[in-house]
């Protein structure tokens, strides 16, 4: 961490360098599903996939949690919006089709909306009553897609909607294999830089919001609220842009996944992933862009991680399998979660200003 | 975005110790890998691991015999994955069962992720057989890859809803579901079939699968007064039910689907479950040729019963081995067709797919708990 | 029978458990201000290890009777219970008190992932049959069925709870406790071992838990490495609704919880003309929670904060 700190205190002192810097950067993005799917196989580049799925999730509900400290645990609930929503206007259960970019901002609205309808009555209510009811909104969203049914069906229940169109661009349906330039690129290299631009633009957006006078109001919020208030910052309307655009990402996200998928069904959206996206954002480090973005891809990456290795490693080292692979792959994960917390309380790569405030809050 | 790449770095030189194993066994038979999945964490992994067994079982007994396709002597080796009954992580492991080049896959346990997954194989090519998700869904999607050994819902629904009213003499039903995707598909087929024999339905109720106290809604059923009630759901609720619903003191039958004619069933229910009835698609275990022989190489291997889709995965490897030999290839391409004609003697029952891969003309079987044990009653349909 | 009757006596039985395994979760926020999440999977660990008592009691001393042995798997759940929170304490809670306030939730996760694959690894993935020690009888009461076993839960329960407001009102421990959960640092001044006055709550509530997974798991014969989560996820909500840090809030919440599952699950069909049914159980135990915090937002016996603390 802190030879990346210098690294980029050098190349900051040089633009030429800081070009260089993006373009090797840019050059390792474009590739890296390549040399993934050469090495180690097509899988890895679905796992990564999903993790840039994962990222912008776990930004979006860094926006609630990091920046305006509000404790959301029933994020998943607009994602699960979202990819119901991209399910149900692009798929043959209501025979509708919309292509993705009249899709993309009504699923992205609806969730929105569904922010704005769990703010509303909660603007009230702090830090762990927040958490419950947000919890509670979660599991009622689920229990309404997983249920909706009967007496009218909309969301076929439990079995979920199959057939999601993906995301087609000039008839070409991007889940599929095309040639370009010579290259076979499969449905999932292609997902792959789909999902890397749109997380491009949510890094860029989260860091510019950050930056703006609405990212200090949050962290204003985050702070002190009553001292937010009494500097003349309308709380109510921050607070409920902070669920919005929160919910945004989510739905957004939703979207892709329903999309890459081509099947969504309410098991994709219970209570331990909004628990696991949460994990992201404070494992990573709360409130920092960055830091949420490795917290996301490190939590993704390391149970397939641990899925290919558990059986191994016991192999190696005691010359037999004693313990079930897939028990020690979870047991592994769970320890994993209390020792960085224990070594590093604020998160793998905490914004730097962070640290101050953090202890300040805790001395109440 | 620079640790990233550290990170995968990392993550390559991790992956490669695993890999690269080379394509013949020590002895130097050829291996071929054959894939299960199934969930092996979480609250339904005692059945995942049950069809895991059941697939190795099959498996060893091939390695055993030591077959031989295209003049080579086959080693199948079984990469068994765990998908955590969680849509996402299905086409995962899929998409590893794919990379790990295996020819043919036995999985995945539930619809939900039996469907995203088919996916993935049905574009690569690799013939997948489920030994338990009934969804309906599942084969019709037009996939040429996709089979199932188990008789989906609407074949299993329908034997139900007509015993429930012909043989039962039921009028008034009460039907809960436990809103898994499988629970849900029985209980609309039941109730369909039940209505459409002349029934009412009383009321429909649901539970969760994560609940052990159905009170509340038994307590509604009971003033209903139903002839029969019927659960599409798992064992290791019907049991507690069973309990709960004596304590009540409702008198209706009880009646349900394959996930409750179990062992286990009889263990969790107790005395209460006695006079509970209940079907399982094809022919009782212990009238098959190879079937008591398998319960009991089961227990001696594993020192555990049968949970319930054991000998389904068993079958369903069984005929994937077959289907290679009879073809003379491990290509999936090439045994694919073959594995379309089958026409296999499992210890579940005659194997034959109809054009989509349901199993055809699939028999159930239907049992009732007397003293304990289950009893064979009689089987229904069935062509064979 | 009346149906009504019924329907509150399940409530009542439902309640109780909750309001047992809410105490747990309300005695660690009232002094720490954490959620426990891991409280939960304590209380699934007590109910195996009772299970595992009584079966080993079986096969080693079947001439035993009944009551001993459900006494000695009880006295050994609770200390394995005890034991076990005062570990998790230790290690993963204690490092962190002065972290940001969202770090020990993920080690409480992290703890709860970690107990149950250990209890996984340790008694296998199977539904576990509890046996019956005892002969219950059913009782008919206004109308409504209800067995000795419910009885002796609601019972059990009762008694827990009273003691544990006795423990707390009148003793030393509990004046410790409460000043502890005013202020941390005051307390350490008037000479208090916070450390001790913490882990000793901690293993109260787990000793309660340990209790309640007992209970549980005798109510419906079955015990599995995954029954905390629902249960703790629920006794949670439960203190939340009675007002988190105060214990006759947690008895309030759970008792409420438990009435409005199970007459929400019977009646919400007639309410809603038949649109929603019982599915829509979990929601209306939802709705009623979001309803009761947009009014009270500290919830029902939660004491007003003032707006700095």
């Amino acid at each position: 961490m802190f030879l990346i700190e210098r690294a980029r205190v050098m190349i900051a002192d040089n633009r030429k360098f800081l070009w260089l810097g993006y373009a090797l950067l840019l050059a390792a993005l474009v590739l890296l599903p390549f040399l993934l799917s050469g090495t180690v196989g097509r899988t890895w580049v679905r796992i990564l996939d999903f993790a840039l799925i994962y990222a912008m999730l776990a930004l979006g509900l860094n926006i609630v949690v990091g920046f305006a400290g509000l404790l959301d645990l029933g994020y998943i609930a607009f994602y699960a919006v979202g990819a119901y929503a991209w399910a149900l206007l692009a798929s043959p259960q209501f025979d509708l089709h919309l292509p993705f970019w009249a899709i993309l901002p009504i699923g992205a609205g609806v969730a929105a909306l569904f922010g704005v309808l769990l703010g509303a009555p909660t603007l009230r209510l702090r830090g762990d009553y927040l958490a419950i009811v947000t919890l509670g909104f979660g599991e009622i969203i689920r229990i309404f897609l997983n249920n909706l049914d009967h007496p009218v069906n909309v969301t076929n229940g439990p079995i979920g909607i199959n057939k999601v169109d993906p995301i087609s661009v000039g008839g070409a349906d991007l889940t599929r294999t095309h040639e370009f330039l010579g290259i076979d690129f499969s449905g999932v290299h292609i997902y792959y830089y789909v999902l890397v631009l749109i997380l491009l633009a949510t890094i860029v957006t989260c860091v510019r919001l950050e930056r703006s006078r609405i990212g200090r109001a949050w962290v204003a919020i985050r702070e002190d609220e009553l001292a937010a208030q009494a500097m003349g910052i309308n709380t109510r309307n921050v607070k409920l842009l902070a669920f919005a655009l929160g919910a945004t990402f989510g739905g957004v996200a939703g979207g892709l996944f329903a999309s890459l998928q081509g099947f969504v069904s309410p098991e994709s959206f219970v209570l331990l992933e909004s628990i696991m996206v949460l994990c992201m954002v404070v494992l990573g480090g709360m409130g920092h862009v960055y830091g949420v973005l490795l917290g996301a891809l490190l939590l993704t990456v390391l149970p397939e991680v641990l899925r290919s290795s558990a059986s191994p490693i016991q192999k190696a080292l005691f010359g037999d399998v004693y313990i079930d692979p897939e028990a020690l792959r979870m047991l592994l994960f769970g320890l994993a979660l209390i020792l960085v917390m224990l070594v590093r309380p604020t998160g793998l790569w905490p914004a730097s200003s962070r640290r101050v405030s953090s202890r300040a809050q805790t001395n109440k | 975005m620079l640790l990233k790449r550290v990170i995968t770095m990392a993550i390559f030189g991790l992956m490669l110790v695993g890999c690269g194993q080379s394509e013949q066994s020590e002895d130097g038979a050829r291996i071929v890998r054959i894939g299960h999945v199934g969930p092996l964490t979480g609250p339904i992994s005692h059945l995942g691991k049950d069809n895991e067994r059941g697939a190795l079982l099959a498996i060893e007994e091939a390695n055993q015999a030591n077959v031989v396709i295209a003049g080579e002597r086959i080693r199948f080796e079984l990469i068994s994955e765990d998908d955590e009954a969680n849509p996402q992580k299905g086409t995962v492991v899929a998409q590893k069962l794919v990379d790990s080049e295996v020819v043919g896959v036995v999985g995945h346990l539930n619809s939900g992720t039996t469907i995203p997954a088919s996916k993935i194989y049905y574009d690569s090519g690799i013939p997948q057989i489920s030994p338990s998700a009934t969804a309906i869904m599942y084969t019709h999607q037009d996939y040429e890859t996709a089979y199932r050994v188990m008789a989906n819902d609407e074949q299993q629904g329908k034997v139900l809803g007509d015993y429930a009213v012909d043989t039962l003499g039921a009028k008034g039903i009460a039907v809960i579901d436990d809103r898994s995707a499988y629970g849900k598909g029985l209980a609309d087929e039941f109730q369909a079939a039940a209505e459409a024999a002349g029934a009412t339905i009383l009321t429909r109720e649901f539970t969760d699968i994560a609940k052990t106290d159905f009170t509340a809604i038994l307590t509604k059923i009971k003033g209903l007064n139903p002839d029969v009630i019927f659960y599409g759901g798992m064992d290791s609720q019907a049991g507690p039910m069973m309990k709960q619903i004596s304590n009540l003191g409702i008198k209706a039958i009880y009646l349900s689907g394959d996930g409750t004619q179990t062992k286990q069933f009889l263990v969790l229910a107790g005395d209460e479950g006695n006079g509970v009835y209940a079907s399982s698609p094809g022919l009782p275990l212990d009238q098959m040729a190879g079937g008591p022989g398998f319960r009991e190489k089961f227990k001696q291997t594993y020192h555990e019963d049968i949970q319930i889709y054991a000998p389904y995965a068993y079958d369903a490897t069984n005929v994937m081995i077959d289907a290679m030999v009879r073809a003379d290839s491990v290509d999936p391409e090439v045994y694919l067709p073959s594995l379309k004609s089958t026409d296999y003697q499992g210890v579940t029952g005659q194997i034959r797919f109809d054009e989509r891969g349901d199993l055809q003309g699939g028999s159930i079987s239907l049992y009732r708990v007397s003293d304990g044990e289950w009893e064979y009653i009689e089987t229904v349909g069935g062509g064979s | 029978m009346d149906i009504f009757a019924q329907q509150v006596i399940n409530g009542l039985v439902l309640g109780s458990v909750y309001a047992l395994v809410a105490l747990g979760y309300t005695m660690v926020y009232g002094i720490l201000g954490l959620i426990n999440f891991a409280h939960g999977e304590v209380v699934m660990i007590g109910a195996m290890v009772a299970l595992a008592a009584v079966s080993m009691l079986m096969t080693a001393a079947p001439e035993m009777s009944p009551l001993l042995m459900i006494a000695v798997a009880a006295i050994v759940s609770i200390i394995t219970c005890m034991v076990l929170a005062f570990s998790i304490e230790r290690l993963a809670y204690r490092p962190l008190r002065n972290a940001p306030r969202l770090a020990p939730l993920i080690t409480a996760i992290g703890i709860s992932i970690l107990l149950q694959n250990i209890a996984m690894i340790i008694w296998g993935r199977k539904y576990k049959t509890v046996p019956e020690l005892f002969e219950f009888d059913t009782h008919i009461i206004f109308g409504a069925n209800i067995t000795d076993l419910q009885v002796i839960i609601i019972g059990v329960s009762a008694i827990l709870m009273t003691l544990l407001l006795l423990v707390v009102n009148f003793t030393k421990l509990g004046r410790a406790m409460r000043a502890t959960s005013e202020s941390q640092k005051v307390a350490g001044l008037m000479g208090i071992n916070i450390n001790k006055i913490i882990s000793a709550t901690f293993m109260i509530g787990a000793g309660l838990g340990a209790i309640a997974g007992i209970l549980v798991a005798g109510n419906y014969s079955v015990a599995h490495y995954s029954m905390g989560f629902m249960l703790g996820l629920k006794a949670f909500t439960a203190a939340v609704l009675g007002g988190i840090g105060n214990l006759g809030g947690a008895v309030l919440g759970g008792l409420l919880l438990g009435l409005i599952e199970s007459i929400g699950a019977g009646y919400i069909g007639q309410l809603t003309g038949g649109f929603l049914g019982s599915h829509y159980q979990d929601v209306f135990a939802f709705v009623v929670l979001i309803v009761v915090l947009v009014f009270r937002p500290t919830g029902i016996m939660g004491e007003r904060v003032a707006e700095r603390a």
